[in-house]
């Protein structure tokens, strides 16, 4: 034992030379390394898998040739119950994972056994709408980022899951939250905030990544003496109906989900949620800027360079938290730096992503709030009258869900909700802090009087609805023109995000807990399987020890599949 | 004649209780360390003596010195009057972490007892000590900084009872909890691997190595596996005298995170 102690005394110094001069780093997540995600397919190493948030891996070893012998590897279960909206990193066959409400998980990815769990202490009186969601964690370095339902953001090791930093942005007590995986540029930490139903005034933050010292602070609905803030419109001196004269201080517009990134162009982008509250227009007149809009930002510092605004003076909660989709897509001997973006609000859009510029748009669902857009993408509103039912309704054509593009296929992919129509009825409301502030009660339109129609955010085992409330599609869009490939048809809707890979295969998931490969060509149903629990993440792809494995969350588990592998041992 | 509790205060007073007469045993008293005792006083001065007194009895009908309280028969109990307070009452809930907690529990049981032992010095020399004679950081972490060969240290002094922790720097191998006795392994291919390990199964172990790697292995590929009973940490009650042993404790106990 002596013997053994001294030995082991000698690696620990031979070890501490060693790591001293190396640097000492569990991982080596560098900027350079996220850059070029893409063409390292077998980590996951951003939310969208790289910073042009394609959800599109190379990995190519699971093909429609032999999907079918797709095998459960491992499951991971969380012992918290809720919709669980993660996505999981892969870092050198480390797997980092958020589970509610604001834990950190790293597991082997190739057996699903866990290494350490940070569990961050919510506090109980946050006010995060809606639901205890965390939608995945970010990776510079030798550190992992995780922001918080009360809006802190932390700063972990890696190896060990301690707490570097920690820092609070915003007071949980008015709402601000934070739901996001965050984005990570150079040696900054970028979060947005959530909490735009709630009063909030959204804002992008940028923070040292070594220390959690904040750099800068896009605010998303600008201040007295900001451009775009006349887009808050004074009130009228005898309004009709009640007209907040503060309505940009509360006014919302939410950077809920993951931003996307050019390093070419160093710019950042960002979609944007709804104006508060969400349903009555009347009382915040203007374009509301920039709720519902994708905005560029220096990613330096923090500075407007351009804005596209989807839906101006939002009153139906189209809000634009879609992932932006970047693309490089040549046609006619030229090539477009393109944002592709299926719209909450029923269309799809294509702009020029170094000027904000719009190229073309149409809908991709049923639409009858606008009749199209003018030549400037602005929509052409067609208001439905009182008690009528308006396309897409309140959850959108589709919502927060990634999209996926395939470069292979120069299609866009879209989770999208067919046939869907809410009553819209808006009423005036005082905003008042840390609350609900909608402005109204959107009822699902009903086939027929008291018909069940397609529950919001969550559904149990059984439909009592039908496809006539509405049901779900992948829809495949030419990226350039959005005119429709193929659509593969769902009986209920969708609140999962798609994945394409090399092989053309497309992998998404369903509310039923069927989680499906189809042909990324011809949205043929190549494979399938009943997961037996709600799909509310992106599936994702990632490579061990040359194998490729497709992890999707059910319900209240993480479900990794891989070929079948005949020499595993029992 | 009364025992008294006597001790330094913030700005050099000297602080004396007078304490009551008896034995306040709470029905499951288990043994408190004289360490946690005295850290607790100072959680106690901090947290509690606004409103129960330096003497705990500055509330009507309520006597702490006799360490046996009406509603907090147990520990446990005790526990749950502090974390949660008393609605109707002016008793708050009151946050504390688990150090904070064993102390002011120790502390409340035992404010008839008299300590004499100076467990907590300088949290300033004992940094130097951390950082300097004391060579911690050649295997432990602490807020980015370090190896990762033993536990992070960042919050050791919120998780760990001061009493713990002095157990720990005296006792090293006789303390340290068997998830974090060292493994070495060998591989099918004859590497060897040493690390500590985080999480083991019947089939699979995963352990962060020596080069701070997170690693897993199934067992069925292994040549070897050991785990060593004996601590690659000194005993520092052979390194530093008491004086410097009490300095690095009062800085353990300061890391919060």
């Amino acid at each position: 034992m002596r013997r053994m102690e001294t030995a082991r005394r000698a690696v620990l110094v031979s070890t501490f030379v060693a790591a001293a001069a190396a640097g000492v780093s569990a991982q080596d997540v560098s900027f350079e390394r996220l850059r070029a995600a893409a063409e390292a397919p077998a980590d996951w190493l951003t939310y969208s898998g790289t910073y042009f948030s394609q959800r599109y891996s190379e990995l190519d070893q699971v093909a429609p040739a032999n999907v079918n012998d797709l095998q459960l590897q491992w499951v991971y279960q969380t012992p918290v119950f809720g919709p669980w909206q993660s996505t999981p990193l892969v870092v050198d066959g480390i797997m980092y994972l958020t589970q509610r409400p604001n834990d950190v998980v790293a597991l082997d990815a190739r057996t699903g056994r866990v290494f350490w769990t940070y569990s961050y202490a919510t506090p109980p009186d946050h006010r995060a709408c809606c639901g205890s969601n965390n939608r995945g964690v970010a990776v510079l370095g030798d550190r992992v980022f995780m922001a918080t339902l009360d809006a802190h953001v932390v700063a972990l090791d890696a190896a060990t899951g301690a707490e570097l930093w920690d820092v609070e942005l915003a007071d949980r007590h008015l709402a601000y939250s934070f739901t996001l995986a965050p984005l990570v540029v150079e040696d900054k930490v970028i979060v947005g905030s959530a909490g735009g139903d709630r009063g909030i005034r959204g804002f992008i933050t940028a923070l040292d990544a070594a220390t959690g010292e904040e750099i800068w602070r896009f605010h998303t609905i600008p201040g007295p003496g900001e451009p775009g803030h006349e887009t808050w419109e004074e009130c009228p001196p005898n309004p009709e109906t009640f007209c907040d004269p503060e309505a940009w201080m509360h006014g919302g517009a939410a950077a809920w989900l993951t931003g996307s990134y050019d390093p070419e162009l160093n710019l950042m982008y960002w979609g944007l949620g709804n104006p508060g509250p969400d349903f009555n227009r009347h009382q915040r007149p203007g374009d509301n800027l920039y709720s519902d809009s994708v905005v560029a930002l220096d990613a330096d510092t923090g500075e407007l360079r351009w804005h596209f605004q989807f839906t101006p003076n939002d009153p139906y909660d189209y809000d634009a938290v879609q992932i932006p989709v970047l693309a490089d897509i040549e046609r006619n001997g030229v090539t477009l730096k393109a944002m592709l973006w299926a719209n909450r609000n029923g269309f799809y859009y294509v702009l020029d992503r170094a000027t904000g510029r719009f190229l073309t748009g149409q809908p991709f669902v049923t639409v009858n709030w606008a009749e199209g857009l003018d030549d400037n993408g602005r929509p052409i509103e067609t208001p439905q009258p009182p008690g009528a039912p308006t396309y897409p309704g309140v959850q959108g054509g589709t919502n927060w869900y990634s999209p996926s593009y395939s470069p292979r296929t120069e299609m866009m992919y879209v989770p999208a909700w067919e046939s869907y129509a809410s009553v819209f009825d808006a009423q005036p409301q005082e905003y008042a802090p840390g609350r609900p502030f909608v402005g109204g009660r959107p009822r699902a339109a009903a086939p027929v009087a008291d018909a069940p129609t397609v529950p919001g955010l969550t559904r149990g085992p059984v439909n009592t609805w039908t496809a006539a409330a509405g049901s779900g599609a992948v829809v495949a869009l030419d990226a350039l023109t959005g005119e429709q490939r193929w659509k593969f048809e769902m009986t209920d809707v969708t609140s999962s995000g798609i994945l394409t890979t090399a092989s053309d295969l497309l992998f998404t998931g369903a509310r039923s807990g069927y989680f499906q490969a189809l042909d990324a060509r011809t949205g043929d149903l190549l494979w399938r399987v009943s997961l037996g629990g709600q799909i509310v993440n992106g599936p994702m792809t990632y490579e061990v020890d040359g194998r490729q494995y497709v992890a999707v969350i059910a319900g209240s588990s993480l479900s990794t599949f891989a070929l079948r592998d005949r020499t595993t041992r029992p | 004649m009364q025992p008294r509790i006597c001790g330094p205060m913030v700005g050099g007073a000297v602080l004396c209780l007078s304490l009551g007469i008896g034995q306040g045993y709470a029905q499951d008293h288990a043994e408190y360390e004289p360490a946690d005792i005295e850290y607790g006083r100072s959680v106690y001065l901090e947290q509690c003596a606004a409103c129960h007194g330096e003497d705990g009895d500055a509330v009507a009908g309520v006597d702490l010195r006799g360490g046996r309280l009406r509603r907090a028969a147990l520990d446990r109990e005790l526990i749950q009057v502090i974390r949660n307070g008393i609605p109707g009452t002016g008793m708050l809930a009151i946050d504390l972490d688990t150090a904070e907690m064993t102390g002011i529990v120790a502390y409340v049981r035992n404010m008839t007892y008299e300590i004499d032992v100076a467990t907590l010095g300088d949290a300033g020399r004992g940094r130097a000590i951390f950082e300097g004679a004391g060579d911690c950081l050649s295997c432990h972490r602490l807020q980015g900084r370090g190896l990762r060969t033993g536990p992070d240290l960042t919050r050791i002094g919120a998780v760990r009872p001061l009493s713990a922790l002095r157990r720990s720097l005296l006792d090293p191998t006789g303390t340290m909890r068997p998830i974090d006795r060292p493994v070495e392994l060998v591989t099918a291919d004859g590497t060897r691997v040493t690390g500590r390990r985080l999480n083991e199964d019947t089939y699979t172990v995963q352990i962060l190595d020596d080069d701070a790697r997170l690693r897993s292995f199934d067992k069925a590929d292994l040549r070897e596996f050991h785990v060593i009973a004996q601590s690659p940490m000194p005993a520092y009650g052979d390194r530093l005298d008491p004086a410097a042993l009490a300095d690095l404790l009062a800085y353990l106990v300061s890391l919060k995170g």
